[in-house]
């Protein structure tokens, strides 16, 4: 039985977009139900198909898999692209520990208050600029070679690809002085499988909008304030 | 050089405890160094050795690891507490992060204002036992094994155990309504490596206090 794996989440990108990416970038084609009432997530709960009561979940390969670290490491271990031994998987795993705490100051963005988001978006900025874009830089800088890790294409470079799109989109030329991440972004844009996720049409999402905070909010009865970071 | 893995962070559990459980489970011997200053945390960040600028910090077979999970994942990988196969390290992995989560808000904790910390508390309580604990109990019910996953002691059990004593230090009972976790509870604590980890003397650092949250703040202070 060749079932597609099956993602369960809101429409739109939150936890699940880095999920969205992976299995596009191995070339794995995916379904996806999206959740919109409440009605839908208590159906799910009382189903027992969220082990700890929250989406992301993932069915692949017969198991109903929650945690998005967890469902992210699966993937790309299955479609080999975690390095090919344990230094490499421990060079990746600290590079998409990076990236993902990058992006955790942009997944709360859309909650924020508006003056809270500004304050935020320079907080974004400032991280990428100071803190993460600069280790990835002299990364590619040192070893000269196309991939982050092991001269091979990893889960590594999809999430890097992934938090720089996702910068960007905070300030446009944000990667001015990073010349070695712009070759970045170029190459692996032009991976015919990512090139294919870029394109419109993909299950790629767009950026949240107010729609999805309201669909987020009201499915998980979520509405307290967010505080920034 | 000792071959020892070298951890690098503050004189206190935070963000380096569950590596401290995991290497003392494994059986591997470890030294620290403890960041008392500014100075210190400045002085590393210069000399290169902290990738993102932060701790925790492990020196391990030639590499300078930073990103907690990066680091358990590999003391996992290397000692053997990973599974077996993919599928079993998908189980430990999930388990793993749950428990990660219900670890945040003990460690954010001793950090909430006065006035948030009562509903903390009662946040952590209940997380505990809605959210986190019904699920392993049923776990460990319905295969009836000594340890969570493919009836072998793996990371998943040494984070389990971290975590049940870190929320019966603030909720003593907590574990009245989860006999499987009690039993698991008892055995754990009989494992020789884990049995010393809990005698006073080893590295086990005891729950967060003033002084601590003092150093972390002056530590890390912009």
């Amino acid at each position: 039985m060749s079932t597609k794996p099956k993602l369960y989440y809101f429409d739109g990108r939150g936890k699940m977009e880095s999920i969205r990416w992976l299995l596009a970038a191995a070339g794995v084609e995916f379904e996806e139900e999206f959740l919109e009432t409440r009605d839908q997530y208590e159906k799910l709960l009382q189903g027992g198909s969220l082990l700890f009561q929250q989406v992301p979940m993932v069915e692949i390969d017969g198991m109903k898999m929650v945690q998005t670290r967890a469902i992210l490491s699966y993937i790309a271990a299955k479609y080999n692209l975690y390095g090919k031994d344990l230094k490499e998987r421990a060079l990746i795993d600290m590079y998409v520990g990076g990236t993902d705490d990058l992006m955790g100051f942009i997944l709360v963005f859309p909650f924020l208050s508006a003056e809270d988001k500004e304050k935020q978006r320079a907080l974004i900025i400032q991280k990428a600029t100071s803190r993460y874009f600069p280790v990835y830089e002299k990364i590619l800088k040192d070893h000269g070679q196309d991939f982050l890790v092991g001269n091979n294409f990893s889960w590594a470079d999809v999430h890097l690809l992934e938090a720089i799109l996702m910068v960007e989109e905070k300030k446009s030329d944000v990667l001015s002085g990073f010349p070695q991440l712009q070759a970045f972004k170029a190459r692996i844009s032009s991976i015919p499988a990512i090139k294919k996720f870029l394109e419109p049409g993909s299950q790629r999402k767009p950026v949240p909008d107010d729609k999805y905070v309201e669909t987020v909010r009201r499915v998980l009865r979520m509405y307290y304030d967010v505080k920034a970071n | 050089m000792s071959g020892k893995p070298r951890l690098t962070y503050l004189n206190g559990r935070g963000r380096m405890e569950p590596i401290r459980w995991l290497l003392a489970a494994a059986g591997v011997e470890f030294e620290e160094v403890y960041l008392e200053t500014k100075e210190q945390y400045e002085k590393l960040i210069k000399d290169g050795f902290l990738l993102f600028q932060q701790v925790p910090l492990v020196e391990i077979d030639g590499m300078k690891m930073v990103q907690t999970r990066a680091i358990m994942s590999y003391i996992a990988g290397k000692y053997n507490l990973y599974g077996k196969d993919l599928k079993e390290r998908a189980l430990i992995d999930m388990y793993v992060e749950g428990i990660s989560d219900l670890m945040q808000m003990i460690l954010m904790f001793p950090f909430s204002p006065p006035d948030a910390k009562e509903k903390n508390l009662e946040s952590i309580k209940e997380r505990a036992t809605n959210r986190y604990f019904p699920v392993f109990e049923k776990v460990l019910k319905q295969h009836g094994q000594d340890f969570l996953v493919g009836n072998k002691f793996s990371w998943a059990d040494v984070q389990l155990m971290e975590a049940i004593l870190a929320v019966e230090e603030k909720v003593p009972g907590v574990l009245s309504g989860f006999p499987q976790l009690q039993v698991f509870k008892t055995k754990m604590s009989n494992m020789p490596t884990i049995k010393k980890f809990l005698q006073p003397g080893s590295p086990r650092k005891p729950p967060p206090d003033a002084h601590y949250v003092e150093t972390v703040l002056k530590v890390f202070k912009k």
